[in-house]
């Protein structure tokens, strides 16, 4: 009688010990995997962030040097009139870009989910500049934009010889050349986002609201919009940072010219640090950039988290 | 409120034709149901009456008006949805005042019409709630307070307590009635559930396959079920139908071809016998209640009582009753027992037919005879 317990609970001892095993390793595996690229990640934000913070309070030139020596650089960088020009596109060209993107690829949506005929055929060809790169975007629309090789030699060549588009080089209206281009590219992308909710909107809310006796356009502004209205904070944050990185579709369209007219902060950071050998006031520009860039992300975030939150309290 | 009238309706998805000349005729104050299965059409039709759909053939009328090329809005017509439809992003209170804002009724009348249907269906509390705090039996009632809130000439109602759990069904159920019989309005109702046809409505039309296959007084649709397709869709379990043929010499019976022995007979009214003709070949239909434990008080009470002999296959209890499937012929019959005299399993019973509550069937069309 005393021997038997101890022999039942060794059987059952040892499968129950393997399946103990084997469940934590289940649990622990997918830590496992993440672990190296998450490393990776925080060595890449955190390390060079700080790095770079560093390098813009220091007095480093053509090479970095680690004797801090304050906030001089910032001060230098504010009161540069190409820094200002530079920030002042930005603010034009991402107001500009992001409603632009945005009203479109809002418009061609709407258009799209009328079911229209040959719909995959639309949504494919309006997605394309997306999978164009910022570079070959850049170059395609200097072509066709550029009076000497474009739509204005087309004009002309055409018959009407007081026909004038150059935008381009003109010092004034350049940047809205790279507004055009960057909405043409991006408002495919944004379209699909949006025909993506609007399609999720159950059909018979339509029905309902015209039984009511409401319009399309007051279906759209008062049910069907507000109903979407995550996507727009999220094709908002995808804009914004889109904007605010630009660099290459600047470069291969204007080369931020004519003279400075369309440099943009990434430009400016790029230009100081690998050309001219300022590296500490190129450092300060990224760091500014870098907080423009919070502005949007970490009110952004917060609010994500909120939302999470309140849906899982809500079940 | 208005009457609904309609004419030889088609409509046809491509080359699908999905109605097939649906006429109906709903006067003012009716509390019709469409019933079918899954798939006969029914929500079509209701979009049709409400201008959702567009009409292929034929012709819809509410009240006077022929409505075929009119707007949804100009259709003064109210509609509850199966999924409720409530505009996710409003209050309960925003959601009920939509319609009256867009139709632009004044403030104060809104506030009006807002404050007696929130009294009706007692959702005071819910005001200024959104559509998600809401539990399904909630929203149910604020998506029936959306139409309430207009007097329209027509209620729409497509499966509107569907998605509620068995017991708030039942209990929304009987609101619905309460509420209806207070308004009187005219109303269409679809279902596919038919206790809910039964309890519900006034006339309750039963579609199948597109087409029309009775619209009648609940009573009628299930003691007179117009062809074989009603009579095995309303009632629950379904009727019953065994291969018989008409004899007429002597007192008319009704031979069962598929019994035991030499066939048995079952007393057959004669006016039915006599509409039917001589010898010919039906199909017997009998409901479960009407086929039972044969009892001796009975044989005054009861003068076209007919008896089988049957084994019983399987029993079922329900609570309330005892449902006995037994064997006759090939094919396998369903009794009803009282659960204190419910058979067992093997046991050959005595089943009394009350032939009188019998329905005989064409084989070939199945149509009443
Ligand atoms: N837009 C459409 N295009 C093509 N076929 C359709 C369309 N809408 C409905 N149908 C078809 O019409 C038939 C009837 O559909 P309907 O929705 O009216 O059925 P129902 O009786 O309401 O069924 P349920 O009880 O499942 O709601 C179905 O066979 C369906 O496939
Ligand atoms: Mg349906």
């Amino acid at each position: 009688m005393a021997v038997e317990p101890v022999t039942l609970t060794s059987v059952k001892a040892a499968p129950n010990h393997g399946r103990m095993l084997r469940e934590r390793l289940a649990t622990i595996l997918p830590q496992l995997v993440l672990a190296p690229s998450l490393f990776a990640t925080l060595i890449y934000v955190f390390v060079f962030c700080g790095w770079t913070i560093w390098i813009s309070l220091s007095n480093s030139s053509l090479l970095p040097d680690y004797s801090i020596s304050g906030f001089h650089h910032y001060v230098e960088l504010w009161s540069n009139r190409r820094w200002t020009i530079a920030y002042t596109n930005l603010f034009l060209f991402t107001s500009l870009y992001v409603i632009g993107a945005t009203a479109i690829g809002l418009l061609l949506a709407i258009l799209i989910d009328q079911r229209v005929r040959a719909e995959a055929l639309w949504r494919t060809i309006y997605l394309y500049p997306l999978a164009v790169s910022f570079v070959v975007t850049g170059t395609v629309w200097r072509w066709l934009l550029s009076p000497s090789t474009g739509v204005e030699r087309v004009v002309h060549q055409l018959g009407w010889a007081s026909f004038k588009f150059d935008w381009l080089v003109q010092r004034e209206m350049a940047i809205y050349t790279v507004v055009i281009t960057g909405i043409w590219q991006a408002s495919g992308f944004v379209m699909a986002l949006f025909l993506a909710g609007l399609r999720s909107i159950d059909p018979d809310l339509v029905k309902a609201a015209q039984i009511d006796g409401a319009s399309m356009p007051r279906i759209y502004r008062r049910i069907i919009l507000p109903a979407i209205g995550p996507i727009f904070i999220s094709v908002l944050v995808v804009l914004l940072q889109f904007a605010i990185k630009t660099f290459d579709l600047v470069i291969a369209l204007t080369g931020g010219g004519p003279g400075i007219a369309t440099t943009v902060p990434a430009i400016y950071v790029y230009d100081l640090m690998f050309q001219r050998g300022q590296m500490a006031e190129g450092a300060a520009a990224a760091i500014m950039i870098l907080l423009a860039l919070s502005l949007v992300l970490v009110p952004y975030t917060i609010w994500k988290n909120w939302r999470e939150r309140r849906e899982a309290a809500r079940g | 409120m208005a009457s609904l009238t309609i004419r030889n309706l088609n409509k046809t998805f491509g080359s699908v034709a999905v109605l097939k000349g649906i006429d109906l005729e709903v006067e003012t104050g009716e509390f019709v149901v469409l019933v079918g299965p899954s798939g006969c059409g029914k929500s079509t039709l209701l979009a049709m009456i409400a201008g959702l759909e567009s009409v292929s053939a034929g012709e819809i009328r509410i009240g006077e008006r022929i409505v075929n090329g009119v707007a949804p809005k100009d259709r003064d017509i109210a509609m509850v949805f199966q999924s409720y439809a409530l505009y996710p992003t409003m209050t309960v209170r925003a959601n009920i005042t939509f319609g009256m804002e867009s139709r632009g009724v004044p403030k104060q009348a809104q506030a009006e019409a807002l404050a007696r249907v929130a009294a009706l269906l007692q959702i005071q509390g819910l005001l200024d709630r959104k559509p998600s705090q809401l539990s399904g039996g909630q929203r149910q009632r604020v998506a029936m307070g959306r139409a309430l809130v207009r007097d329209p000439a027509l209620f729409l109602f497509d499966e509107p307590l569907s998605n509620l759990d068995a017991k708030l069904r039942v209990e929304m159920r009987t609101e619905i009635k309460k509420l209806y019989q207070r308004l009187g309005q005219t109303t269409i109702y679809v279902t596919h559930d038919q206790v809910e046809a039964m309890t519900l409505a006034s006339r309750i039309a039963v579609m199948h396959q597109g087409r029309l296959q009775q619209f009648a007084e609940p009573r009628t649709v299930y003691d007179r079920p117009a062809n074989m397709f009603v009579a095995g869709f309303i009632g629950s379990p379904p009727m019953n139908f065994l291969p018989a043929q008409i004899s007429a010499s002597g007192p008319a019976v009704l031979v069962l071809e598929e019994s035991e022995g030499q066939g048995t007979r079952l007393p057959l009214p004669d006016d039915v016998a006599q509409s039917a003709g001589d010898g010919r070949r039906v199909l017997l239909g009998i409901r479960p209640e009407n086929l039972t434990r044969y009892d001796h008080r009975w044989a005054d009470e009861k003068p076209c009582l007919g008896t089988i002999k049957a084994p019983v296959e399987i029993v079922e209890p329900t609570g309330a009753e005892t449902m006995a499937v037994v064997r006759i012929g090939s094919r396998e019959v369903i009794a009803r027992y009282e659960p204190d005299a419910a058979p067992a399993i093997g046991e050959t019973v005595t089943l009394a037919v009350d032939m009188a509550k019998a329905c005989l069937f064409d084989p070939a069309t199945e149509m009443l005879i």
